[in-house]
Order: C-alpha cells, then structure tokens, then sequence
C-alpha cells in the first residue's frame, strides 16, 4: 500500500502535509487534486520534516489546491531517466520532454501532466558486448547501442552495488527501452532483470568509475580570449559572472556550438525563454564542426526558463549534470553549460524563505556555499572502469545582484572554480566583446599558447591599463612617448586579438591553430620596440595596424589574401620598429 | 450555497485572516463590511486559518464583516467590447461604460510552452534613430525603459505606441499619476488610435492590491486578442510601483526580505510576466515595452537589476534622450541583418566613436591640451548627439544610415573609423 497524507497548509509554492507512514527527505509525491471530475496530480518533493508533519515543494502551480487534499508519496527521490534517446530532446527541469508536451496540450503548459523521458516505443539495435558468466560491476557495459554518431554504452545499472554475474544476455538485434536485454545474478544468487532504462537520483553525483584524473587538456572553445588567455580544460569548471548586458548568454552560445566536446548539456535555468527557443531552432540547422552532422545531434537541453515553476528551476540543473555525467560513463567529453546558476540560487532563497529559516547573507540559505560546492565537484576527467577516460566539463554563469562580484553567489562560486571569466560591464558598454575582462579574469588550466609567452603580453595589457588610467590625470600631453606606445600596444591587443566579432562568420570562431598563428603575429608586434618620435604618428600606426588586423581576422584560412595580409602585418610590423 | 463567515480574527494592512473550510488556494472572496464591498485574494492556507488580500485595502473592515467565498479564482471579461475602455486593476470600468460580467477568463495563467515558441523575426519601425539604428526593436520583444522619475518616458511611450504598426495597444497603469493618465488618454484618442487600445489603470490615490493586479490583467487580455492572430502592444508603467507594491505585501505577511526589502521572489514575479511577450507560431504576437524608473537614478537597485536580467535588452533614458551607452535590445541582431548591409557596422562604429568622444570630453573638462584627433572627436559627438540622439529627430531607418554615414565622412578619414575596408568602398560618401 503506497504512503498518502493530507495536506494542512498552503503557502505559495509550498505545502504541509500530514502524514500517516514512513516517507523519506526529497522523496517525491503528488498533490491529488480534484477538478471537474478528473484529478489532477502535481508532483512535489519533501524538503523539510518536522513532527508527522512534512513541508512539500510543488513543482507545479498550487492554485486551487485545497485542506485535506490527498497526497500520494512515491517511495522514490526525485530521479531521471537515463537510457538511449536523450540526445537531441528537449526537456524541462523534471525531464518532460517539451515538444511532446506541446502536441498533447497547445501552446501552454499544462500543470500535472508529466510524459516519459524517453520513447517507450523507439526501438534500439542493441549488440552484447559481455558474455555470458562475465562479472560485472555498476558502470560496466553489457552492450551498445547505436545512438546518432555514438556508440551508446547499455550499461550495469549505477544503483546496483556489489559484483553481478552475467546469466544471460538478449541476442544482437532491435529492442525498446523498456525490454530486458540482461539477466544479472548478485552474489546470493538472486536475479535480476536489467533493461536499457534505468534511473538515477539527480541530486547524487554518479560515482561508477575507477578514479578521477587531474584535468590536463585545454577545451577549445575558439574564443581567442577564453583558449588563449582563460582557458578551461576538459574535466574542469568555470563561472561567467557578469551584469546584464554584458553578453553571458551569447558566450555560452557561442561556446555551445564550437566547444570540442562530444556532448553539450545546455541547461537554461530561469533565464528568458527566447534565449533558449534560438538554440533549439537554430542547432538543428547548424553544422557541427567536428563532424559534419548537425549540431543539434549531440546537445540535450534542460529548458527550465524563469516563468516556469521555481521547484523545477531548482530540479533542472541536477538534471543536465546527471545526463552529463551518464555520458560520461561511456568514455565521451561532456560540456554542461547552467545559465545561471544565480536563478538557481534564487529558487533556493525562495524555497529557504518559505521555510522560515535563518537567512545567510543576502536573505540567500546559510547552506548555499556547500552546494553551490558540491555541484561542481559534479565535474571532473575520471578513468572509467575499462581504462578508458570521459570527463564532464561545468561552466556556469552568473548573474550578480547588481553586477557587483561581491555577492553571496559569485563569491561560493569563485571558491569551487578552475577558471573565471568575469564580465565587465564598461567594456560592453564600449562594444568590446567578448567583454571578458583581461585583467580580473584568471584561469588554473593550460592554455593553447606556452604560458610565458602569454603572461608577456597580459603584463603589456596591465601596462597599458595602468598608463590609461594615468592619463586620465595628468593627459596626453604628460605621458612619455614610451607610455603612450604601451598603451597603444594595450588597444591594439584588445581590439584584435581579445575582440571577436560574433556576427563574421570567420571573426566569430578561431580553431586553436589559428589562435597559434595569430598569437605568434601579434606577439611580434606587440614586443617590437617602436621609435617613434611624435603621438600622432604613433596612433596613426597602430591604427592602421587594427585595420589590418581586422582585415585578416575577417578573412578565411584558405582565401588567397590569407597569407598575403598576414605577412604584410609582419612586414610593418618590422618596418616600423627599425624606421623613425 | 457559498458559507458566508462573519468573523475576521486579524486585520493588517491590507492583509485579513479568519477561520474558513474548504477554500481553495488564490480562490476570490467577497468582502463586506462598513466601508463596503472588495474582492479579496487567499494567499496562505493554514490548517483552517485562511490569510486574504483584500483588493480595496482592509481600512474600515470590521472584525464582524461578511466574507463570502465565491469558488473561483480572478476572473476577467473579455470580448472586443474590452476596446476604447478603461478599467481599474480589479478590472471594474474607470470610465462611463457599462461592467462587463460575461465570458469570463482567467489571469495570471502558465506559462508558453519553450518548443512552441519561434525566433522573433519582425522589426517594429519606430522611426527614432537611436531604436531603429542602435538597438531594433522586434516584434515580441519585451524591453524596459529605464528612468529617472521625472523623465518623459510616459509620451515617448505614447509615441512608441502609435508609430508602430500594431493592432491592438494595451496600457497597464500602476500608479500613475491621475494627469499621466488622462493625458496618455487624450493622446491615443487625437490620434485615433483609442477605440483599438484597452486601458487598465491604477492610479496612485488607488488601494495597493489592484496595483499588483494590473499586469496580469493586462496580460491575460493581451494574451486572448494574440491567440485571435492580432499583433498587441502592451505598456506598463511603471513597473517599479508593481514592485513596491509587491514589497509592501510581502512585508505585512512578515515574508523574508532579501534586498532592500524586496520579497525574494521578486526576479520569479516580474519574469512571470515579462515572460508573457510571445510571438505565436501560428497566431499574434505580444510585445511588451515597460516603464522602470530607477530610484535614485541607481541601475543596481532591485527592481531594475532583476528587470534588467529578464527582459531582452533596455533603453535608458537620460536628460530627454535615449543613452547609447547601456542601451540594448537583445534581439536586435534577428533583424538588423536584413535591413541594410551597412547596418550593423554603423551601429557598431558609431558606438565607439562616440565612445571615444565621451574620453575625450572628460579629458577636456579636466583641461587637458587637445589633440587634433580630439578635436575630431569633440565635432563627431556634437553632431551625434544633435543628429542622432535627439528624441525629435523622426526619420526612416535608411535616412538614418545615410546620415551615419554622412556625420562619419564630415569628421573622419575612412581609416579612422575602424570599418572594413569593403563597406568603405560602398558606402563612403564621396567628396
């Protein structure tokens, strides 16, 4: 018989529920709720238990939800389906899959309807890897599955714990997910029967391999200033925090599309709808660079946008990292992308007010910081039990109060961090994107350029920044020649090797050896020394050399000019620097 | 058939309680005491404690009043007679037109649904220069106004509203002053443009509750006449009252503050609305333009900051004029690819030119010698501004980049601009 109780309070999105046998913190239940003659069922999670009385949040709106309704309790903690068929889909923070949802109820969203993850009819060519007598334990492959360009590992179930054997494995050929293609034996001899579908609980990380590695491998994201300067490596993790405006979102596109990974897991959590529709019309069309599919064949988005329930927003980042970490498991690269994980952090300040606790700082929970922690601890390169390696990248942006960094969210994340690409709202305001900002941002990881070589050129910008802050008060008339060609060098390295346009379809993406080349031009230019004697001739100079710069950043790697306009900068370049 | 209750157990602001059976959660009730009749809210249900909000404030409410509960949450008319009316925030008419009690719907409903959403792709002309060329407003779109109290937004809206091509407007006034509202009125009436706008209007002298009503009326109607295929135009101004007014209930049910007073879902509440701009697939559209005004002329205020992180972009409007600097509409680039090919780089260079203008005119306040690239500069941005950045200024898009490229060519050498050398060739007035 399935635990129930009654409802006695209703707050918001917040109820109380008196019940009658055992349930569990986080176990999931539903609201019964009549209407009409038909019942309606929302779905809610425990989060506090005082007494016989447990403190739900629904997932769902709670109008109309009356004392005494029933409540029914699962048993089970607020889980996803993990299986064939998740890429390419697009769900909201419970894993419902939005275009399905659409065809049954129209343009709205309907409260209480709930469909599966994945198709229960779509059928899977399944080929056993294991024989029959192998022992197995969690995490290790049964068989594949072909999954688009993917070999999609049918794996021993992450919950069973303990060493299997194999009894017997289903024959090479279609299955769907539901169908039973193992029979595993535990120690005692029991069986049990194991389908392509199985479940795991979002909020509890997926722990199936042999170890986890220190991240090495830079992640390119062809992002000048990210590869280069700020690079984030695979297995590892990295915020954007940034004011609005200053183009999070665009950044996070953008690295969506050209990031070298396997699979990317977009997690829009509380952010604008419109944001997200782009993506999902717009990456069906769109080629993937790696393998000329669309790039639409290896993403999953989590689509919980900010006037869908707040209960969900919170649910919907657990979401993409559990599905990021699956894939994980079969040996692949996974980019998870949370934008942002300040909404996330609001729906915890929601939920923490309406539990009438204690507030930290900011009215925000005492215990975001250690989950802010643990969610990207999330990420990481492991060795997976059969040698290979899979990693899951986490970047998440930020949406600070105000743009200031001294704020709750972007502090606890900072702690938890490899790299941070802080967002400058004086340089968005002067159209300089990505509006990265070159001095405050820091990065842990290996970039595409040797370390010392690119530390030269950042103590150039630092130069240039500090003479431009100089001649805020004392002019141009009273800086040196010197300073002033060291602030010129600044502005030029900004303007076209830290500047990228996204709108040029050549400007917008540069391939790490590119990068190498362009690094190798600009450095040229940039320690050259130059003698020049008046300011106006020095500006001149380095304004024909942006001009330049811009010219050849616009122009593809295999157009005639390439070479040409490279080697005129160079020439310049020298030509300058021994003249005058 | 609905249980009347005569006992009200405790009275604060605008906030009531007492002791009632099977009410459901944001039902309405009716409210009658001396000082007359409101509808009020649930908004807390507690074992048989049941907390309303009463819509006209709880001042003169006895602890003996009648509160009948009808069954129902906020329900609306709508019907095309909605049009050429004015109501109040409670949906009760402000004019001399009769209430309108049939064919009822319900506000403050879901949400739409992501995947059924499309890519905004219609420009909305609006022939002002610092819109239409910097930051392209788009079907859809919802976009702040961000202002000082004290700055035109109100007519700029007005005229936002009648020169864009629209079929329906709907104004949502929260706290307004009783003037703004008669003169947007008399405005759209001039016009013509009043028998295909709808008016809900909460003036400042009007109870708090109705004030947090107004958008989602507003909203909910705007939301019916797109599904009908209309494209509507929504107005709300101004936004930080709705904000204030939410602040001021969530205070008096002794809610958690997390900023400056601000209840913390403050971010969810005004996205649940914002997030009502849609175009449909195969229906109308909405678009939302707002009015935020910014206490203290502070950006980091709450209600600006959480406005600033929903909507798609702002405009900030400063001394008269709309800021180049901040401004932003999100969604620009769906549309600004195909008006013109020079388009976006005369947006672009313009911005940083004038930019550049912005340093110098500090260095030169600071009496500092200029050079003769300043003085260029200091011509640009005159131009600019008087040009360009005027509110008067009323001129087709393509007028106004040939005027860009004008003001360009009258203060710069080509390669000063930082524009491609292709676009140079094209467009580059010659001499």
């Amino acid at each position: 018989m399935e635990t129930t109780g009654k409802i006695v309070g209703v707050n918001g999105n917040m109820i109380t529920v008196a019940f009658d046998a055992a349930v569990a913190q986080n176990e999931v239940g539903y609201a019964c709720l009549e209407q009409g003659g038909t019942t309606q069922r929302l779905m809610s999670e425990i989060v506090r238990i005082r007494g016989r009385l447990a403190d739900m949040q629904v997932f769902e709106d709670t109008r109309d939800v009356q004392i005494g309704d029933v409540v029914s309790f699962s048993g089970n903690l607020l889980s996803a389906e993990l299986g064939p068929g998740l890429l390419k889909q697009i769900y909201d923070g419970l894993q419902n899959p939005l275009p399905q949802l659409a065809a049954q109820c129209g343009f709205f969203l309907q409260r209480g309807t709930y469909l599966d993850a994945l198709d229960r009819d779509a059928q899977w060519m399944f080929t056993p890897a294991a024989k029959s007598g192998d022992r197995l334990t969690a995490g290790e492959t049964l068989g594949t599955v072909p999954e688009g360009i993917f070999q999609h590992r049918i794996m021993v179930p992450f919950a069973m714990s303990g060493v299997y054997t194999v009894k017997s494995l289903a024959p090479a050929g279609p299955y769907t997910v539901t169908q039973e293609v193992a029979v595993l034996a535990d120690a005692d001899g029991h069986d049990h029967s194991v389908t392509m579908l199985q479940r795991w609980p979002v909020k509890l990380p997926i722990t199936c391999f042999a170890e986890r590695l220190k991240p090495v491998d830079t992640m390119t994201t062809r992002i000048r200033s990210v590869d280069t300067f700020f690079p984030v490596a695979l297995g590892g993790t990295y915020c954007i925090p940034g004011p609005f405006g200053a183009g999070k979102t665009v950044l996070q596109q953008i690295t969506s599309r050209y990031a070298d990974v396997d699979i990317v897991v977009l997690a829009a959590c509380g952010e604008r709808a419109g944001e997200v529709v782009e993506t999902l019309r717009e990456f069906p069309k769109l080629p993937d660079p790696r393998t000329g599919k669309t790039l639409m064949d290896r993403t999953v988005i989590i689509c919980n946008t900010s006037s869908m329930p707040v209960a969900s927003r919170e649910a919907s980042v657990y979401t993409a990292v559990t599905i990021a970490s699956y894939y994980r498991q079969m040996g692949l690269n996974v980019l998870m992308l949370a934008d942002s994980t300040s909404r996330w952090a609001q729906a915890l300040r929601e939920l923490s007010g309406r539990l009438e606790e204690i507030p930290g700082e900011e009215a925000f929970p005492a215990y975001l910081e250690s989950l802010i922690a643990n969610f990207y601890e999330r990420a990481g390169l492991v060795r997976l039990k059969d040698g290979s390696t899979g990693s899951v990248t986490i970047g998440g942006t930020v949406s600070p109060a105000g743009g200031n960094f001294d704020e709750p969210v972007t502090q606890s994340t900072l702690k938890v961090v490899g790299a941070f690409h802080g967002l400058s709202r004086a340089r968005s305001d002067a159209r300089r994107f990505p509006a990265i900002d070159p001095l405050d941002s820091w990065s842990k990881y290996q970039s595409v350029i040797d370390k010392e070589r690119v530390e030269a050129l950042r103590s150039i910008l630092r130069r240039g920044n500090d003479v431009a802050q100089m001649m805020k008060v004392v002019g141009e008339e009273g800086t040196s020649i010197q300073d002033f060609i060291v602030y010129l060098k600044g502005e030029l390295l900004d303007a076209v090797y830290l500047q990228q346009n996204a709108f040029n379809d050549v400007d917008a993406a540069t391939p790490a050896k590119r990068q190498q080349e362009m690094f190798g031009v600009i450095e040229k230019a940039m320690l050259a020394d130059y003698p020049f004697a008046k300011k106006d001739t020095a500006r001149k100079f380095f304004q024909n050399m942006a001009q330049a710069f811009i010219d050849w950043n616009q122009t593809p790697a295999d157009a005639p000019e390439y070479a040409s306009r490279r080697d005129a900068i160079m020439q310049t370049t020298e030509e300058a620097s021994r003249h005058a | 058939m609905h249980k009347v209750y005569h006992t009200i157990d405790n009275l604060s602001g605008s906030i009531i309680t007492l002791r009632a059976e099977g009410v459901k959660y944001r039902e309405l009730a009716q409210v009658t005491s001396r000082a007359g009749t409101s509808l009020a809210q649930v908004i807390k249900l507690s074992g048989d404690t049941v907390t309303l909000q009463v819509f006209a404030g709880a001042r003169g409410i006895a602890t003996d009043g009648k509160v009948r509960f009808l069954g129902h949450p906020m329900r609306v008319h709508f019907s095309d007679s909605l049009l050429g009316r004015a109501f109040t925030g409670s949906g009760s008419p402000r004019d001399k037109g009769p209430v309108l009690t049939d064919n009822l719907i319900e506000i403050g409903t879901p949400s739409v649904n992501p995947a059924k959403r499309i890519i905004p792709r219609n420009m909305v002309r609006t022939n002002i220069p610092m819109i239409d060329v910097f930051n392209s407003l788009v079907e859809s779109q919802k976009l702040p106004v961000f202002a000082r109290a004290g700055e035109p937004y109100n007519p700029l809206l007005a005229r936002i509203a009648l020169q864009a091509e629209v079929d329906i407007i709907i104004l949502g006034g929260m706290g307004l002053k009783y003037d703004d509202y008669l003169s947007f009125r008399d405005t759209l009436d001039e016009s013509g443009a009043l028998s295909r706008t709808v008016m809900f209007v909460h003036t400042a002298s009007d109870p708090i509750v109705e004030c947090m009503l107004v958008p989602d009326i507003a909203l909910s109607t705007a939301e019916q006449f797109a599904l009908q295929g209309k494209k509507v135009l929504v107005l709300l101004t101004d936004m930080t009252s709705f904000a204030d007014a939410l602040k001021e209930i969530a205070i008096t049910m002794e809610q958690i503050p997390s900023n400056r007073g601000y209840p913390g879902d403050l971010y969810s509440q005004l996205a649940s609305r914002y997030e009502k701009a849609v175009d449909f697939d195969t229906a109308g559209s909405i678009t939302i333009l707002a009015v935020t005004t910014m206490p203290g002329d502070d950006v980091t205020h709450p209600v600006p900051d959480n406005t600033g992180y929903i909507t798609e972009g702002q405009f900030y409007l400063r001394n008269g004029r709309i800021e180049p600097f901040g401004s932003l509409s999100r969604l620009k680039q769906h549309v600004n690819k195909d008006t013109r090919e020079d388009h976006r780089t005369i947006m672009d260079a313009m911005i940083k030119l004038y930019s550049a203008f912005k340093e110098t005119q500090e260095k030169q306040s600071m009496g500092f010698r200029m050079t003769d690239w300043d003085e260029k500069l200091l011509k640009y941005g005159m131009r600019f501004e008087r040009e360009m950045m005027d509110l008067s200024v009323n001129i087709p898009l393509e007028k106004a980049l040939d005027l860009g490229w004008q003001i360009l060519a009258d203060c710069f050498n080509p390669d000063e601009t930082g524009i491609p050398s292709k676009l140079i060739n094209t467009f580059w007035p010659k001499k």
